[in-house]
């Protein structure tokens, strides 16, 4: 990891009038890394892409790419950095080849240059069975594809891809992460993903930064994230034993360190707790005479961790504002209650 | 005037019982041109996702626009210039008598002025395209603008000139001057008023005034047609005009453009 870092941002800030979409984000991301930035709609994800590329002027704080200042420079950061956005399209009446070569064209490549690249990469992202198809006929994961083929064609250093798995088969999802993979180890590429589709962000992703509300909330590696959450004393554990018997249900309670206990209709236990009850829970289970079907500590997966750093970050939202978003949560349930009696 | 001087220019001018002249189509319908090619520019790339691709090609923000509006101008400029050698070559067909030098550059001034007039129409297509989201709202809203200046000005001028100057019982004598000029003004800022006057004006040798000409400016005037050079100073404010709306409404195009975000 003593890559030099390529994209660096300080207090990056936009506010939209009263809404401030992204708050003071310091992120540097090194040569190479393949990055992840996860969050729910509207976190300012696609905000924050793009004031990197220079398409809008962030309100607070610089961004620069390989050097170059996002806001001041913005074509020689264009030149470098690819840009696939999150519904790209493509002229409908030119064909997939043609569409290239007009990319290619724009970043100031001779004619025969582009010829030869957009043929070679319509045949990296396979798509030279439809190259010379008008692009108003592709489907969706055939638009995904050449809009790698599309980024790929100005050579960039960095490529910035916008919800690249919005909408696309679990075949083609495979295949886009082998060619995102590929385009890390085998090219060196630098690649910032922002996603809400966790699980493939975490095949794909050497560092993850969770990003609630304009907040980066956490940043690293998925493994570390996990690690930090459980030095925190949360811990989440999956517990099914047969029979179902409630006997076993409140002595699980009643252990030291058990914060909270749901169960749901196949009796599957999710237990959350300050320190590790694996040991203590078997024994129980053997107490009260049941049989242990599944036991699963959670917390290794991003899906888990994102979700107990969201909840964190809630609850911290709730502590500092008096509970607003869930203060009106409660008031809307009480009046459905008060209509309803 | 003898009448059979300048018979080329006729076949630009003259209407049949049926069928309007070449310089009212193009009066009426110029504007059409521009609108279609304007009325989609930036939204329908917006629309495709084609934009905010092509935003992030090193390109700067305002070429994008600039292209849009200097396309659209090159065809309005290429289909004017083969409308009017069409109608020219089909005329020296017909009739049998080349255009005189004269005519010629009375021509080409007419036929760049089609072009200016078309262009104002492309560059408010071009504002409505970035404003509005859809292009059909950006279409209807150019093509409303279209028929309330084409046929419409003229009602609300004479309206508005009648009821601050009436011309009705004695006092209207006085104020019949002041009635004419504030229709004229009025008129005139339409762009298809300003371009039937110059288009009228520039094929039209004979025409030696526009606007209001008095008992004592004709006496001692010459009874012949005016020199190309003197018709188009006539109509020069006119062409100067045109521009300004063109370049006002191309510059409202870009900053609003410039302002604006490019995601989808």
């Amino acid at each position: 990891m003593a890559e030099p870092f390529i994209i660096e941002t300080k207090g990056l800030t936009k506010c939209y009038g009263e809404v401030t979409a992204v708050d003071g984000l310091d992120l540097t991301i090194r040569q190479g890394e393949v990055f992840g930035l996860l969050g729910p709609n509207g976190a300012g994800k696609t905000t924050t892409t793009l004031m990197l590329l220079g398409l809008t002027e962030p309100t607070e704080g610089t961004a620069s790419i390989d050097g170059f200042d996002c806001t001041r420079q913005p074509l020689k950061v264009k030149s470098i950095v690819g840009y696939l956005p999150d519904s790209v399209g493509f002229y409908p009446d030119m064909t997939g080849r043609q569409n290239l070569i007009f990319t290619g064209q724009l970043n100031g490549l001779d004619r025969e240059l582009c010829e030869q690249r957009a043929s070679e990469l319509l045949e990296r992202v396979g798509m030279t069975y439809a190259a010379d198809r008008k692009a108003g006929t592709y489907s969706r994961g055939m638009k995904q594809r050449l809009g790698i083929a599309d980024v790929l064609m100005k050579d960039p250093k960095v490529i910035i891809m916008d919800e690249p798995t919005l909408g696309i088969d679990p075949e083609g999802m495979r295949e886009l992460i082998s060619l995102i993979r590929e385009l890390s180890v085998r090219d060196g590429r630098t690649i910032l993903i922002s996603s809400h589709q966790l699980y493939q962000v975490q095949q794909i992703c050497d560092r993850v930064g969770i990003f609630v509300a304009g907040q980066l909330i956490a940043c690293g590696r998925i493994e570390d994230l996990g690690r930090q959450l459980e030095n925190e004393g949360n811990w989440s554990l999956d517990l099914q034993a047969e029979p179902n018997k409630k006997e076993l249900y409140e002595k699980l309670s009643d252990l030291a360190g058990v914060k909270r206990i749901e169960q749901d209709a196949t009796g599957l236990m999710r237990i959350e707790s300050s320190r590790d009850i694996r040991r203590d829970a078997t024994t129980l289970v053997m107490e009260t005479g049941c049989i242990l079907t599944q036991l699963h500590q959670r917390g290794g997966d991003l899906d888990e961790i994102y979700h107990r750093y969201f909840e964190k970050a809630g609850e911290s939202d709730e502590r500092a504002d008096g509970g607003k978003a869930s203060g009106k949560l409660r008031s809307l349930f009480h009046k459905k209650q008060a209509s309803g009696q | 005037m003898d009448s059979s001087e300048f018979l080329f220019l006729k076949l630009f001018t003259t209407s049949g019982n049926s069928i309007y002249s070449f310089a009212t189509f193009i009066a009426f319908l110029g504007p059409l041109v521009g609108i279609t090619l304007g009325f989609d520019a930036i939204n329908n790339e917006r629309s495709q996702g084609t934009l905010n691709r092509l935003a992030a090609q090193p390109i700067y923000r305002d070429s994008i626009i600039n292209a849009k509006f200097l396309a659209g101008a090159t065809v309005i400029l290429m289909l004017t210039f083969t409308l009017g050698l069409f109608m020219s070559g089909a005329g020296l067909l017909l009739i049998g008598i080349p255009p005189s030098g004269e005519e010629v550059c009375r021509i080409i001034a007419y036929l760049l002025l089609s072009a200016v007039y078309m262009s104002v129409w492309l560059a408010l297509a071009i504002i409505f395209s970035v404003v509005c989201k859809h292009a059909a709202t950006a279409a209807l809203a150019s093509i409303s603008i279209w028929l309330f200046l084409s046929l419409f000005m003229d009602l609300v001028a004479s309206g508005i000139s009648n009821v601050l100057f009436p011309v009705e019982g004695i006092q209207g004598y006085g104020n019949m001057m002041k009635n004419y000029e504030l229709d004229l003004a009025l008129n005139r800022i339409s762009p298809y008023y300003l371009f039937t006057e110059a288009a009228t004006t520039i094929l039209n040798p004979s025409v030696r005034s526009i606007g209001i000409v008095t008992m004592s400016s004709v006496s001692g005037a010459i009874d012949a047609p005016l020199p190309f050079g003197q018709s188009l100073l006539l109509i020069w404010p006119h062409l100067v005009v045109m521009i300004a709306l063109a370049a006002a409404g191309f510059a409202i195009a870009y900053v609003s453009f410039m302002r604006q975000e490019i995601r989808a």
